[in-house]
C-alpha cells in the first residue's frame, strides 16, 4: 500500500479552525483575560471563514485519497459550508458579551468549546465518507452538550444539557448502527462509491436490510435537524440553554444536519430510498412544529418549535425524491440547491431573530414569555425593527424578502420535480406560520402595559452589532437573491 | 431608457421613496405633509402614462394577446426565473390612476385628521407601501414579479388595521393578514405550476395558454382562481372582509374598499383568465354561480345589517359580485364590464367609506338605530351620502350603473339556461342594492334626528370637501361618460377575448 500524500491546502480552513481552539485554551491559561479570549477566538474564526472562502475559491482539491475517491473533500459547497459554520461562530461569540460578563460561565472554556465545534462544522462540509461525516458532526455536537449545561447554578441549565447528551447520542448511535449494516452491505464507506455501487447493483438496492440501513442513517441525522418525530429535545434545550448558545443550536447545530443530510442523499443513497422517508419525514416536521409553536408563550420555545417547522421547509425539497419526475438528474439538482439555499437564508434569518432577542432582553436573561417582548419596539425602535424583520422573514413576507425567496426557492423545486401536494402542504403550513410570528412581531409594537416592563436592555452592543449585520446582510440577500442561490447551486 | 420606461420607474420609485422620507422626517405634521406630496407626484407621474405610442390601431395577426404602450423589462433573480417587468396598457392604466387618485386622497384626510391609536407618520409611510405594492401588482408582466407585488401589501394593511383601527381592530386584522396571505400562498404555488410547464414567468408570452396542457390549465386556474376569489372576495371566501373594513379607519377602509380588492379581480383577468384560459372556460359556470351567489348574499345580508360600515361592506360583496359575473362571462362586453364596474365601485365605495367615517366621528356612533334625521342637522353631509347611495345602487346616468347592467347583459347574451337565469338572478340581486341602500338612507337621513345626530353641526371641513370631491366629480363623469374607461379598454380586451378558446 502506497503512502498517502496529504494535501495540506485542502485542509487549511481545518487547520486553521483547530489552531483557533488551542490558541483560545492558550491565551485564557497565559493571560486569564475574558476580553482578549474572546477576541482571540473571533479573530482565529474570521480567519477561518477566510481561509475557507479563498480555499473554495480555488477550485475542488480531495485529500486522504483511495484511487479516486477521498474522505475529504474541500470544493465549493464545503467552503461555502466552513465560512458558514465560521462565521456562525463569530456571531455567537458576538451575542455572548452579556453572558460571559455576567460571570456565570468560564470565558476561557466557553469560547474554547465553541471553537472546537467550529472545526467539526469545518471538517463536516468536506466531509467525503461516513466516518468522517458522523465523527465531524459529533465534533461538532459534543462541546454543545457542556455549553447547554455550562450556567453555573441554573438548573435548567443542566436538565437541557442531559436531555440533549441522552437524545444525541441516541441519534448517533442509530445513525452508527445505520452506516455499519450500510457498509455490511456494500463494503464500502466512501459516499461517491456508494451511490455509484447501489445505482449498479439492484440486487443490493433491493435487499431489505439495504432500506433498513439508509432508513436508520437518515433518521440518525433526522434527530440533529429536530425532525419530527425526533424533535421533542429541541424546545427542552433551547429555552434551558443560555440566549447565545440556544442561538448556536438552532443555527451552526442545525445547519450540521442538514449538511450531513444533504451529504447521504446527494451522492450515497438511492433517491427511490431515501425520497419517501424524507417527504413523510418534512410533512410531519413542518405540520407539528407550526401548529404547537402557535400555543407557546416562552419566546425562545416558540423560536424553537418554529424552527423545527422550518427544519421541514428545509427537507421539503428532498420529498421531491419521492417522485420518479424528482428523481431526473435536473429536478434532482434543484431540489439540493434549494434545501442548501433555504437552510442558508432561514440560518441567517434565524440568527437575526435570536439576536435580536438577546439584544431586547436584560443582560444575561433568558428569553423570558413573550409579554416581556410587549413594546419592545417602542422603546428600541432599531431593534426592535431588526427583530420584526427577522420575524417576518421567516414567516416568509415582504419586507422580509430574503425569507419570501427562500419559500420560493421551495415550492418552485418541488414544482420543478412535480411535487405539486408537497408544496401545497408548504403553502398552507407558511398561513399557520404567519399566525404565531405575527403574535410575537405584534407584541413588540403593542403599546406597554404596566410598569416595571421599562427593564433596559443589557446584552451591549455585541448583540445590538450581530443583530444590524444579519439584518443588513438579511435586506442585501433579500434584494439580490441570487447571491445566494449561485453559491448553493455550484 | 425612454420616457415611459421612466414613468413606469417613478410610478413605484417616488411612492416608495417618499415612504422611507417619511419615516426620517422627525416632526410628525411635515412628514405627513412630505407624505402627501409624494402622493401627489405619483398621481403625476401616473397620468401621463396614457400618453406615447398605444400602437393598438396597428395591430396583426400572431402579435401577443398583450400589447403595452410602455413596458420596462430587466432580469433580478434569474434562478427563480423573476424578471423586472413592467408595463401599462388599457386594462392596467385606469386602475394604476384610480390607486394613485385615492392614495393622495387618503394622504391628504390624514393631513387634516389622523385617526387614534397610533401617530399620523407611521399611517402615511404604511398607506404610500401599500401603494407601492398595489401599484406594482397592477403593471408587473411577470408572473413572479406580480406574485411579490401582491404580497407586499398584506403586512402594511395589517399594520394599519391593527394600529389605528377600531375597538376590535386585532382580531380583524388577524384574519385579514391569515385569509389574504392564504390566498397569495395558492398564488405562488399556481404561479410556479405555470412556470414549471412553460418555463417562462413573462405575462404577455403567456397569455393565451401558450401551449399548456389542459390538465396543468385547469389545475392552475383552480389555484389562482382560488387565490383571487380570496382577495376580491368571492362568496363563500369573503368572511374577512365585513370585519377588515369594518375595524379599519377610515383611510384604510377606503384603500381596501377602493383599489386593494381590485388586485383580486384584476389578477383574474390578467392573470388566472390570461395564461388558463382553457382552466377558465371550463370553471367559468362555477364562477358564475358563486357570482350571482355573492351579489344575493351581499344584498340579502345587507337588507339585516345595523350598523353603517359594515353595511357598506357587504356592500362590497355584492358589487364584487357583478364584476366576477363580467369576468365568467368571458365575453368582450362582460370583462369590460367587470372593468368599469372595478373603477366605479372604487370610486363610490371609496367615497362612502369617507363619509361613513367622517358620520361615525361626528356622531360617535355608527349604529343605524342611534342614526337618523341627518339631513335636519347636515344637510350637505346628508345629501352626499344620498349621493353616493344613489350611485352606488346603479342609477342610470351614475357611475354604478354601467358595470352592473352589462354585467346582467353580457350573462344573457351568452344564452343558455344557466347564464341567462344567472342574469335575471342578478338583475334580481341589483333590485334588492336598490332596496338596502334606500332602507340605509330612510334610516340615517330622514325622520327626527336622534340624539346622536342632533349635536351635529351642519359644516363640512374643507379638508373633507377636497377629498371628497374629486370621487363625486369621477362619478359622475364616468357615468356620464363610460366611454373614459370603457374607450382605452377596448383594444386590449378585445385582444384578450381572441385568444380564449
Amino acid at each position: 500500500m502506497s503512502v498517502q500524500s496529504v494535501d495540506h491546502v485542502a485542509l487549511l480552513p481545518a487547520y486553521l479552525a483547530a489552531a483557533t481552539a488551542v490558541l483560545v485554551l492558550v491565551t485564557d491559561l497565559m493571560l486569564a483575560r475574558p476580553g482578549l479570549t474572546r477576541a482571540v477566538a473571533g479573530l482565529g474564526a474570521l480567519a477561518t471563514a477566510a481561509g475557507a472562502a479563498l480555499v473554495g475559491a480555488g477550485g475542488e482539491r480531495g485529500t486522504f485519497c483511495v484511487e479516486a475517491d477521498c474522505s475529504y473533500v474541500f470544493g465549493g459547497r464545503a467552503a461555502l459550508v466552513g465560512a458558514l459554520f465560521a462565521l456562525l461562530t463569530l456571531a455567537v461569540l458576538g451575542l455572548s458579551g452579556g453572558h460571559l460578563r455576567a460571570g456565570r460561565a468560564p470565558a476561557g472554556e466557553y469560547c474554547f468549546l465553541l471553537a472546537c465545534a467550529m472545526t467539526g462544522g469545518v471538517v463536516l462540509g468536506a466531509a467525503g465518507d461516513l466516518i468522517t461525516l458522523i465523527v465531524a458532526l459529533e465534533t461538532l455536537t459534543l462541546p454543545l452538550y457542556v455549553l447547554v449545561g455550562l450556567r453555573r447554578g441554573s438548573l435548567a441549565s443542566a436538565e437541557a444539557a442531559i436531555t440533549f447528551f441522552v437524545v444525541s447520542v441516541v441519534a448517533t448511535t442509530v445513525s452508527l448502527l445505520g452506516a455499519a449494516l450500510l457498509y455490511a452491505v456494500t463494503g464500502e464507506l466512501h459516499l461517491g462509491r456508494l451511490g455509484t455501487l447501489l445505482a449498479e447493483r439492484p440486487d443490493l438496492h433491493d435487499l431489505p436490510l439495504t432500506a433498513a440501513a439508509a432508513t436508520l442513517l437518515l433518521l440518525g441525522l433526522a434527530f440533529k435537524v429536530a425532525a419530527v418525530p425526533f424533535h421533542a429535545w429541541a424546545p427542552a434545550t433551547y429555552d434551558g440553554a443560555p440566549l447565545p448558545v440556544a442561538a448556536y443550536l438552532s443555527t451552526a447545530s442545525k445547519l450540521g444536519g442538514v449538511v450531513a443530510l444533504l451529504a447521504v442523499v446527494t451522492a450515497a443513497l438511492p433517491a427511490d430510498l431515501t425520497g419517501p422517508v424524507l417527504a413523510l419525514l418534512a410533512v410531519l416536521t413542518m405540520t407539528v412544529g407550526n401548529l404547537v409553536a402557535l400555543r407557546q408563550r416562552r419566546t425562545v420555545r416558540l423560536l424553537a418549535w418554529s424552527s423545527v417547522a422550518q427544519a421541514g421547509y428545509i427537507l421539503a425539497p428532498l420529498g421531491a425524491l419521492a417522485l420518479t419526475a424528482g428523481r431526473t438528474g435536473e429536478a434532482r439538482a434543484g431540489a439540493y440547491a434549494a434545501a442548501l439555499a433555504y437552510a442558508v437564508l432561514f440560518v441567517l434569518l434565524e440568527l437575526a431573530a435570536f439576536a435580536g432577542v438577546t439584544a431586547l432582553r436584560p443582560a444575561d436573561a433568558d428569553g423570558g414569555t413573550l409579554d416581556d417582548l410587549r413594546g419592545a419596539a417602542r422603546r428600541h425602535p432599531w431593534l426592535g425593527a431588526g427583530l420584526g424583520l427577522a420575524l417576518i422573514g421567516l414567516a416568509g413576507l415582504p419586507p422580509g424578502l430574503a425569507g419570501l425567496f427562500a419559500k420560493v426557492t421551495v415550492v418552485r423545486s418541488l414544482l420543478d420535480g412535480g411535487a405539486g401536494w408537497l408544496a401545497l402542504v408548504v403553502a398552507v403550513n407558511a398561513v399557520i406560520g404567519l399566525a404565531y410570528y405575527l403574535r410575537l412581531t405584534a407584541r413588540l409594537y403593542a403599546p406597554p402595559v404596566g410598569a416595571g416592563a421599562a427593564s433596559a436592555p443589557g446584552a451591549g452592543r455585541g448583540a445590538a452589532a450581530v443583530l444590524v449585520v444579519a439584518s443588513v446582510v438579511a435586506v442585501v440577500v433579500g434584494f439580490a437573491p441570487q447571491l445566494v442561490l449561485d453559491l448553493t447551486a455550484r | 431608457m425612454t420616457f415611459g420606461q421612466f414613468l413606469l420607474v417613478a410610478v413605484l420609485a417616488v411612492p416608495g421613496l417618499g415612504a422611507v422620507a417619511v419615516a426620517g422626517v422627525p416632526a410628525d405634521r411635515a412628514a405627513r405633509l412630505v407624505g402627501t406630496v409624494a402622493a401627489g407626484l405619483t398621481l403625476l407621474a401616473a397620468l401621463p402614462l396614457a400618453a406615447g405610442d398605444r400602437g393598438w390601431f396597428a395591430w396583426s395577426a400572431g402579435a401577443p394577446a398583450v400589447r403595452p404602450w410602455h413596458q420596462l423589462d430587466v432580469p433580478w433573480v434569474p434562478a427563480l426565473d423573476l424578471r423586472f417587468h413592467l408595463g401599462v396598457d388599457g386594462i392596467s392604466y385606469p386602475l394604476v390612476v384610480l390607486t394613485a387618485l385615492l392614495t393622495l386622497l387618503c394622504c391628504g384626510y390624514t393631513l387634516w385628521r389622523v385617526p387614534a391609536g397610533g401617530s399620523g407618520r407611521a399611517l402615511v409611510a404604511l398607506l404610500l407601501v401599500v401603494e407601492v405594492g398595489i401599484l406594482g401588482t397592477f403593471l408587473a408582466l411577470d408572473l413572479v414579479l406580480f406574485f411579490l407585488f401582491f404580497e407586499v401589501v398584506l403586512l402594511p394593511m395589517y399594520a394599519v388595521i391593527a394600529g389605528w383601527g377600531g375597538e376590535d381592530r386585532r382580531r380583524a386584522a388577524r384574519k385579514f393578514a391569515l385569509y389574504t396571505l392564504f390566498g397569495s400562498v395558492l398564488l405562488l404555488v399556481g404561479v410556479y405550476v405555470v412556470v414549471a410547464a412553460a418555463g417562462t414567468a413573462d405575462i404577455v408570452a403567456l397569455t393565451g395558454g401558450a401551449g399548456l396542457s389542459r390538465g396543468t390549465q385547469l389545475f392552475a386556474f383552480t389555484l389562482l382562481a382560488l387565490a383571487f376569489a380570496v382577495k376580491s372576495p368571492l362568496w363563500p371566501l369573503h368572511s374577512w372582509l365585513p370585519d377588515a373594513h369594518t375595524q379599519a379607519p377610515t383611510v384604510g377602509s377606503v384603500v381596501l374598499a377602493g383599489v386593494l380588492l381590485k388586485m383580486g379581480t384584476y389578477g383574474l383577468i390578467r392573470v388566472a383568465v390570461g395564461v388558463a384560459p382553457e382552466g377558465a372556460r371550463w370553471a367559468a359556470p362555477v364562477l358564475g354561480v358563486l357570482a350571482v351567489a355573492a351579489i344575493l348574499v351581499g344584498a340579502l345580508v345587507c337588507l339585516a345589517q345595523t350598523e353603517l360600515k359594515r353595511l357598506i361592506a357587504y356592500s362590497s360583496v355584492g358589487h364584487m359580485g357583478f364584476v366576477l359575473l363580467g369576468v365568467a362571462t368571458l365575453t368582450s362586453t362582460g370583462i369590460r364590464a367587470a372593468l368599469i364596474g372595478n373603477i366605479a365601485h372604487g370610486v363610490i365605495t371609496g367615497l362612502l367609506f369617507f363619509l361613513a367615517g367622517a358620520i361615525k366621528d361626528r356622531a360617535h356612533t355608527g349604529a343605524l338605530g342611534e342614526l337618523s334625521g341627518l339631513r335636519e342637522t347636515a344637510p350637505r353631509l346628508a345629501g352626499l351620502l344620498g349621493f353616493a347611495a344613489v350611485a352606488s345602487l346603479g342609477l342610470p346616468g351614475l357611475a354604478g350603473f354601467w358595470g352592473e347592467a352589462f354585467a346582467v347583459i353580457a350573462a344573457i347574451e351568452v344564452g343558455g339556461p344557466l347564464w341567462t337565469t344567472l342574469g335575471v338572478l342578478a338583475a334580481v340581486g341589483g333590485a334588492l342594492t336598490a332596496a338596502y341602500f334606500l332602507r340605509l338612507l330612510r334610516q340615517v337621513t330622514h325622520g327626527r334626528p336622534s340624539p346622536a345626530v342632533g349635536r351635529l353641526a351642519p359644516t363640512l371641513a374643507g379638508a373633507e370637501l377636497t377629498a371628497w370631491a374629486p370621487l363625486v366629480l369621477l362619478a359622475l363623469a364616468i357615468g356620464l361618460a363610460p366611454a373614459l374607461v370603457l374607450g382605452i379598454a377596448e383594444a386590449p380586451v378585445d385582444a384578450l377575448v381572441e385568444v380564449l378558446p
